[in-house]
């Protein structure tokens, strides 16, 4: 049997199970969204496919019940750990007025939810670093103990808003967690045309904080490293830097054809590192993920995302003239 | 009643509140141990401490930023910018981000922020020390602007600024600065955002204008009633969303409106106000609405000769205002 290594990250038998079953929840609302989406039924998907390991290791290592998330477009593992729920997702998917994001007025992908500590965003990118700094400066005002965890891309990482957001943290010593899901590429342009330096976490020295680059298709060793930074963040020791390197196996978004720029052969070939097949291989050799557990949760899971999408496109739009509200503070009556 | 200056109004707004809310906060540069290059926050670091008196990073974007998320986490940020001129990196915060939050989130999250910002010329400040930005920010829903002129509406604005639950930019006109003294209680007071304000009664023209430009109307307005020339004044004080009914009220009374800005003149604020009178007022109207503003040129230079000929004064004001009467 291969080396049991989330026992000595303190992860018990039950825990790594759930971990991966909100990975495979994520890549099977991705999926059928991609569906509905070729179907007509959904005007746009923007995908989490290929960072789910880096989504969900990371999320199931911090604090979900006080610790702030300020996702970006692609973290749909990120939010569901948090506690939004698939049928959450279809209504956004949909953009029907009960969707907890928006009430239908975003595009998928642009998660909030105040309940859950899920800070809403925006399209620009890299605008979330500054919020997640803020959050934490507040935390630190107010004499709590949570840490935010801020996710972005590696193109993001070239934004003002990453070095503005990143210096301050580090000259005030805040507890964020800067994570940056590596994918390889910004729509069509490779990292090699993104950055000028090997790795993003090497900028992590100029913020005077530690950076590290780990594999963001196992997510044990995500869950590790970011235990060990939010562990950093409560000590009152500052931020880190945390860069997680995987591939993104969709197009950017439903209406890009990645064809145009990369290699079918390369994309292959990430395949196979999938976190979905590699991590359930790892369950599987330990004996966790057995053939009937297997059974039942892709079972329950498909029961799942077949009732929220029939939930989400059976539900009611916003009314057209809803659109005037809440540009400001309305006092309802 | 004390006679404080305008920004001595700043600085008491900002140290009530602080006191009496833990939640409000200041951050910018250099507003804690100096107090502010103008001294706006003098006196805050030495009474509440680094942690609530924040010298951040040069880092507008920043700034805006690490505000918003404190606002939304909770706190009452109040953000200082330099200048008004230096605000342009923080555009997008301040646009894309504080300015949809609430609407985005369907009304889940907000922004109370307050961000607080030096305009205006006159000053030798040349192209980037002497810039009016309202107009940059006066089509963006979610936003408020307001601009005030004495320092009792500085004071009672600010504080309600900072009491919002949306985010305000507060535009300080840094030549009012010292320059304009006023009564001011010592209580806790607040003003409406949003309602204009008659500075001045008259039954000739009227005169709509925000800012420092508001004290040059008056004094232009006391050597026209010499002459016969009895002006009504009505200062804005909230720039976007504008008073609508305030504005439509003092046009119709005089039926001649002039409007006065120091801002370049086409795309700013006293254009949306024209489009508002002829809009709602036509058939009250004795003379075509007139404007006055700076010219438009990209902002003021620095030579004394050519920032007199770009910066509004009372003499520009009161010819303006006499040719409108004759009209």
């Amino acid at each position: 049997m291969a080396e049991n290594r989330h026992k000595s990250l303190g992860l018990s038998d039950e825990e790594v199970l759930d971990l991966f079953r909100t990975m495979l929840m994520a890549r099977k609302i991705d999926e059928r969204m991609w569906l509905l989406n070729r179907a007509g039924k959904i005007p746009f998907v923007i995908s989490c496919q290929g960072q789910e390991a880096a989504q969900v290791g990371a999320s199931y290592a911090l604090d979900r019940t006080k610790d702030y998330a300020l996702p970006y477009y692609r973290d749909m593992g990120v939010v569901l750990s948090f506690g939004m729920t698939p049928q959450d997702l279809m209504l956004s998917g949909f953009a029907k007025a009960e969707d907890p994001n928006s009430g239908g007025r975003q595009m998928p992908g642009h998660f909030g939810q105040k309940k859950n500590r899920i800070v809403t965003g925006s399209s620009p990118v890299t605008t979330q670093v500054p919020h997640a700094v803020g959050i934490a400066l507040a935390g630190k005002m107010e004499k709590k103990d949570f840490v935010s965890l801020v996710t972005f891309g590696e193109g993001s990482s070239n934004q003002g808003d990453f070095h503005e957001g990143a210096n301050f943290a580090g000259v005030h010593k805040l507890p964020v967690i800067f994570m940056v899901e590596n994918n390889k590429y910004a729509i069509s342009v490779p990292v090699s045309k993104q950055l000028a330096c090997e790795k993003v976490s090497d900028r992590a020295i100029g913020y005077g904080m530690p950076g590290y680059t780990v594999d963001g298709n196992d997510p044990l060793a995500v869950y590790e490293a970011v235990k060990a930074a939010a562990d950093r963040g409560r000590n009152g020791e500052g931020p880190t830097l945390i860069e997680t390197v995987s591939y993104r196996l969709t197009p950017h978004s439903s209406d890009d054809d990645d064809r145009t720029y990369r290699e079918r052969e390369e994309v292959d070939e990430a395949k196979k590192k999938d976190s979905i097949v590699t991590f359930a291989n790892y369950l599987r050799e330990q004996n966790i993920l057995t053939e009937e557990i297997e059974t039942e949760m892709n079972e329950e899971i498909n029961q799942i995302v077949n009732d929220a999408t029939d939930y989400a496109e059976n539900a009611s739009y916003a009314e057209a003239e809803s659109a005037m509200k809440y540009v400001y503070e309305e006092n309802e009556e | 009643m004390a006679v404080i200056s305008y920004i001595q109004a700043v600085t008491q707004a900002l140290r009530e509140e602080m006191k009496r809310d833990d939640k409000v906060f200041v951050l910018g540069e250099d507003v804690g141990k100096r107090g502010g290059v103008f001294r706006a926050t003098d006196g805050l670091y030495d009474e509440f401490g680094e942690d609530r008196v924040l010298d951040t990073p040069l880092a507008e974007s920043a700034i805006a930023g690490v505000g918003i998320g404190a606002a939304m986490y909770g706190m009452r940020p109040v953000a200082e910018m330099q200048f008004a001129d230096f605000i342009m990196p923080a555009v997008n915060q301040i646009i894309s981000e504080a300015a949809k939050t609430r609407y985005r989130s369907n009304n889940d999250w907000s922004v109370p922020m307050t961000i607080r910002a030096p305009y205006g010329g006159g000053v030798h400040g040349a192209l980037y020390h002497s810039q009016s930005v309202e107009a940059v920010f006066a089509n963006q829903p979610g936003l408020k602007i307001v601009m005030p002129s004495t320092p009792y509406d500085v004071k009672g604005l600010l504080k309600a600024s900072i009491r919002d639950n949306d985010p305000v930019l507060f535009f300080e006109h840094k030549r009012a600065y010292r320059l304009i003294k006023g009564e001011v209680p010592e209580e806790d007071y607040t003003l409406p955002i949003g309602k204009a304000d008659v500075k001045r009664e008259g039954s000739d023209i009227t005169v709509i204008t925000y800012g420092l430009c508001v004290h040059f109307a008056l004094q232009a307005a006391e050597k026209l009633a010499e002459e016969g020339i009895d002006a009504h004044i009505l200062d804005l004080r909230t720039v976007y969303p504008l008073d609508q009914q305030g504005i439509i009220e003092a046009a119709s009374k005089t039926g001649k409106v002039l409007l006065v800005t120091e801002d370049n003149k086409e795309g700013g604020i006293i254009s949306e106000v024209s489009a508002i009178i002829s809009e709602n007022c036509l058939f009250d109207l004795d003379a075509p609405v007139q404007r006055l503003a700076g010219p438009d040129v990209p902002s003021m230079p620095y030579a004394p000769t050519m920032e007199k000929f770009f910066m509004m004064n009372p003499d520009k004001v009161e010819k303006a205002m006499r040719d409108l009467a004759e009209f």
